[in-house]
């Protein structure tokens, strides 16, 4: 029995479908069988972040409506074993589906697969209520920023609210030199407020910029920065015990030199 | 102790204005009260009390803030209210 997670976050743009495409990408490297499912209808975008827009052929609605078999509307990702996205509908609203139909579908997945990974849209109406109602669990994604905590304190509630318990935090474009000068909260800042478990820190990274570029997840980069985060959150998720990462050695030189003699 | 010094007279640091302001905000997000709800409640609370207690009105302070919930896990709203008595009545007896 497989179990599904939301990737949520309430403001837009802070990082959930990154996540979401790094995490699965993350577990199918680890020899999970996972589906990543799209549910921002009219605004998809998981497709393009993991390189698989030129492969859909059905989507969400269409399972949804029985237009086909949920097998059929599944791709698969040729460069990761057992990596599937169920992308969203690009010419439909998000009333094309409701609460109890992604449940349903939620259900029939778990059958089969490790994962479910859902890629929430931003607010908390109709779309939020879709991508929560068959979830097990909820990843909370946040960036250092007033607006962005405020937002993920909402969610929290709703979350809660809606019996989706324990929600974990990733707090997303992590900037250790601001950081340090005190320009931007700390993760204990942000834990302090939020007060609910955290499961990963990503550093704000040009790597995922140029991975979204090119369709490739930064997860499967070794040399990524933020791919060794997201290589730590999804082994996090799967249980295991890992520290956290020691942002500040991606200073460059003169903070290297700094630590060597202990300034 | 040199950086300490070179900060000396610096503005506080912007993450802890962020910190605070957000502490502020998110006590009435999660209370979803109002100032002026407050205001209404210090009111009432202040005319039952009178009925038994003089107070000090100008040092009454109440507010909306958080503490843990009973089983430890959470953090919920809590209604604090400091009221210093001047003379208790004994109109009460
Ligand atoms: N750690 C990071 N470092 C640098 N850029 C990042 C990072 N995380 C996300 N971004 C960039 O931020 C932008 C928004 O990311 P993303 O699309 O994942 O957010 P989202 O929460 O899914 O947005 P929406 O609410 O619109 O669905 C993208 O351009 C992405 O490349
Ligand atoms: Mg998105």
């Amino acid at each position: 029995m497989g179990e599904v997670l939301v990737v949520t976050s309430g403001k837009g743009g802070v990082g959930k479908t990154t996540t979401t495409a790094n995490i699965g990408t993350g577990l199918s490297l680890l020899g999970k069988k996972v589906v990543l499912i799209d549910t921002d209808i009219g605004l998809r975008n998981l497709d393009v972040v993991l390189g698989l827009e030129n492969r859909i052929v059905y989507d969400l609605v269409d399972v949804i409506e029985g237009a086909c078999r949920t097998k059929q509307a599944l791709i698969k990702d040729k460069r990761f074993d057992g990596l599937y996205l169920l992308p969203a509908a690009q010419t439909r609203d998000k009333s094309a589906v409701n609460p109890e139909q992604m449940l349903n579908l939620c259900e029939e997945l778990k059958e089969e697969y490790d994962y479910i990974l859902i890629d929430c849209p931003a607010g908390i109406e109709q779309g939020f209520k879709n991508a929560i109602a068959g979830a097990d669990k909820a990843i909370v994604v946040t960036t250092p920023e007033v607006s962005a905590v405020r937002d993920a304190d909402r969610i929290i509630g709703l979350l809660e609210a809606n019996e989706v318990r324990a929600p974990k935090l990733i707090v997303n474009r992590v900037r250790p030199d601001m950081v340090k000068r005190g320009d931007m909260m700390s993760i204990n800042d942000i834990i302090d407020i939020l007060a609910i478990d955290l499961v990963g820190v990503v550093p704000d990274d040009e790597n995922i910029i140029v991975s979204t570029n090119r369709g490739e997840p930064a997860v499967a980069d070794n040399k990524s920065l933020a791919g060794q985060a997201y290589r730590n959150i999804t082994k996090r998720i799967m249980g295991e015990d890992i520290p956290l990462l020691d942002l500040e050695s991606s200073q460059g030189f003169i903070s290297k030199v700094k630590r060597i003699f202990k300034l | 102790m040199l950086f300490d010094l070179l900060n000396f007279g610096k503005k506080k640091a912007s993450k802890d204005i962020a910190k605070e302001r957000l502490k502020l905000v998110l006590i009435h997000d999660r209370a979803n009260v109002s100032p002026q709800f407050l205001e209404m409640v210090k009111g009432e609370i202040i005319k039952v009390i009178q009925n038994y207690m003089d107070i000090d009105e100008g040092a009454l302070d109440i507010q909306l803030t958080k503490t843990e919930s009973e089983d430890g896990e959470n953090y919920v709203p809590a209604l604090v209210a400091n009221i210093p008595i001047k003379k208790v009545k004994d109109s009460g007896k």
